[in-house]
């Protein structure tokens, strides 16, 4: 870490600098700017179709922005080929909403997977990685179970399983909590406090105040295509804020009908 | 939607499928080659298609003997009809008819299937961990249609000149007579005619299936519009192809 301050290592972190994407004459993100730097946790608050996904999905390549920089530890990925991606992309996992296992898989192929893209041969050793990855998340008994077979919550678990196999430095979150009852709510919290304290860099995105408390240290706003806060729970409540005091109460209204923000950390 | 924009998106949408065709014939010979998923594919497309195959080609032989006997009585040439079954047969209604039989079952579940993997996020989660989507799930689909849909036709082809000659059989002509008229009618260039037909219409299938599978868009709505559309697509254009292709035939005779 010392040498990464001395300017001697390329930095490390996702930087997104001047986000611009807009899809179907609709813009989603304008002038969108995020810093995560490695070993902490962020989580980006917003409303449904704010745009928190397509927020993951432009870190990840999966879509190209209109303009702006993206980085991960240091390489600038917009304009890259996919082949080129696939190798930037290796040090980060996502745990898509609705878990995205692939159907046609078991839950233990659909967590060995990337090991076997990544071109581990050995079976034995992908069986070690895949029962200690479900073990995790307490699942080793559905490991021969298909996705079909799986209630919402323990698919997410298996995509959190997933998600680990290859030893991810960034994991991305979308919506980890949503439909699922408070028992999966909380086995999911927990998991992702788990994987804090071993030093993973964590970006979760999600509509849920009471999951985000539940998880992480620092939040931001997504509203208007922009970051309109960025801060700890404490600074949210206190700045009082029209959007946040919204998403606060207990029966928010709706988000659109706010315009002008009144502070932006952009 | 003005003219203007369809057209613009009727040729980016060609554009799409032509370099999506491009890549996936290169990627049919560079690893890696997903061995489990093309063994799979083969079994659904090929196996999965064989008994509407043998229904659609021992009822299409029944009727085109029956058409060919009432053409032949009146000149006493009844013992022609095994030639002419074959020769409509191999050249165009075995891949034509197979063609459409794959697209109505196989090239419809293609879309369909890719694009609720589109819609569940599962082809961006394949991404992320590190796969090549054409080379997985394109050339995959492609290598086992382009490998099903010519022995397909030959089935067809088969069972074809089998329904025939039992209908030649009720009007007194015997096997013999049969089989000794189709080489009257054909020549080696007719067979290659009718096993290059079904493996060009394949690549429609595949291309077609792929491309709108993966551009779907909109849930399981989407879904069920993009199946529709490769359906139609398909079909339309393995129609348009066959004429052309037969006119190339014809220019190499
Ligand atoms: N392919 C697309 N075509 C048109 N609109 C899209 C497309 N993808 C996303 N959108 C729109 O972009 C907005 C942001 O989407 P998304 O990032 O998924 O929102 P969130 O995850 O915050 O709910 C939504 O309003 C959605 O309708
Ligand atoms: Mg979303």
């Amino acid at each position: 870490m010392d040498r990464v301050r001395m300017g001697i290592m390329p930095s490390t972190g996702i930087r997104l600098d001047k986000v611009t994407y807009s899809v179907g004459g609709r813009l989603i993100l304008q002038d969108f700017d995020l810093s995560l730097d490695r070993g902490v946790n962020r989580t980006i608050l917003g409303v449904s179709g704010a745009g928190k996904t397509t927020i993951l999905k432009l870190i990840l390549g999966l879509i190209p922005p209109n303009s702006g920089s993206i980085t991960i530890d240091g390489t600038e990925i917009t304009g890259l080929s996919e082949a080129r991606l696939r190798e930037v992309r290796r040090p980060i996992a996502v745990v898509f909403q609705g878990g995205a296992l692939f159907d046609s898989m078991t839950v233990g192929e659909n967590v060995g997977y990337r090991l076997i893209e990544q071109g581990t041969k050995n079976p034995a050793e992908i069986e070690r990685v895949v029962l200690e990855k479900l073990g995790f998340v307490g699942l080793e008994d559905a490991i021969d179970l298909y996705p079909a077979e799986l209630s919402g919550g323990m698919k997410k678990r298996v995509a959190i399983a997933r998600a680990l196999a290859a030893d991810p430095g960034y994991i991305l979150f979308d919506e980890p909590t949503t439909g699922l009852d408070p028992i999966g709510v909380y086995n999911i919290c927990e998991l992702m406090r788990r994987l804090q304290q071993q030093g993973k860099t964590t970006l979760m995105v999600t509509h849920d105040l009471h999951t985000a408390f539940q998880v992480s240290q620092r939040f931001s706003f997504l509203h208007e295509a922009r970051l309109v806060f960025e801060g700890t729970r404490e600074e949210l409540m206190a700045a009082g804020m029209e959007v946040t005091r919204e998403f606060l109460s207990p029966t928010p209204r709706s988000l659109f009908a706010y315009t002008s923000p009144e502070r932006t950390t952009a | 939607m003005t003219i203007s924009t369809r057209v613009q998106e009727i040729f980016r949408e060609t554009g799409a499928i032509a370099a999506l065709t491009l890549r996936a014939i290169t990627g049919i010979f560079q690893k890696p080659y997903y061995q489990r998923e093309f063994v799979t594919q083969l079994d659904k497309i090929g196996v999965g298609s064989l008994f509407i195959i043998l229904l659609t080609g021992l009822f299409t032989g029944m009727v085109m003997s029956l058409q060919a006997l009432i053409q032949l009585k009146p000149f006493a040439a009844t013992s022609y009809v095994g030639g002419m079954v074959a020769m409509v047969m191999v050249k165009e209604l075995g891949p034509v008819l197979s063609a459409l039989m794959v697209t109505g079952r196989v090239g419809s579940a293609i879309t369909a299937e890719l694009g609720t993997m589109v819609v569940t996020e599962q082809v961006d989660a394949m991404r992320v961990e590190g796969t090549d989507i054409v080379k997985r799930l394109v050339v995959s689909r492609l290598k086992a249609i382009l490998v099903a849909l010519p022995l397909l036709a030959v089935v067809t082809d088969t069972v074809a000149l089998f329904g025939g000659y039992l209908m030649a059989a009720g009007s007194g002509v015997n096997l013999i007579m049969y089989l000794h008229s189709i080489p009257q009618f054909m020549a080696l260039q007719d067979m290659f005619e009718g096993l290059a037909k079904p493996a060009f219409f394949g690549v429609i299938i595949a291309m077609i299936g792929c491309q709108v599978g993966l551009s779907t868009r909109g849930g399981a709505e989407g879904v069920g519009s993009s199946a529709k559309r490769a359906v139609v697509l398909s079909s339309v254009l393995i129609l348009v192809a066959d004429f052309f292709l037969t006119k190339i035939f014809i220019a190499f005779r």
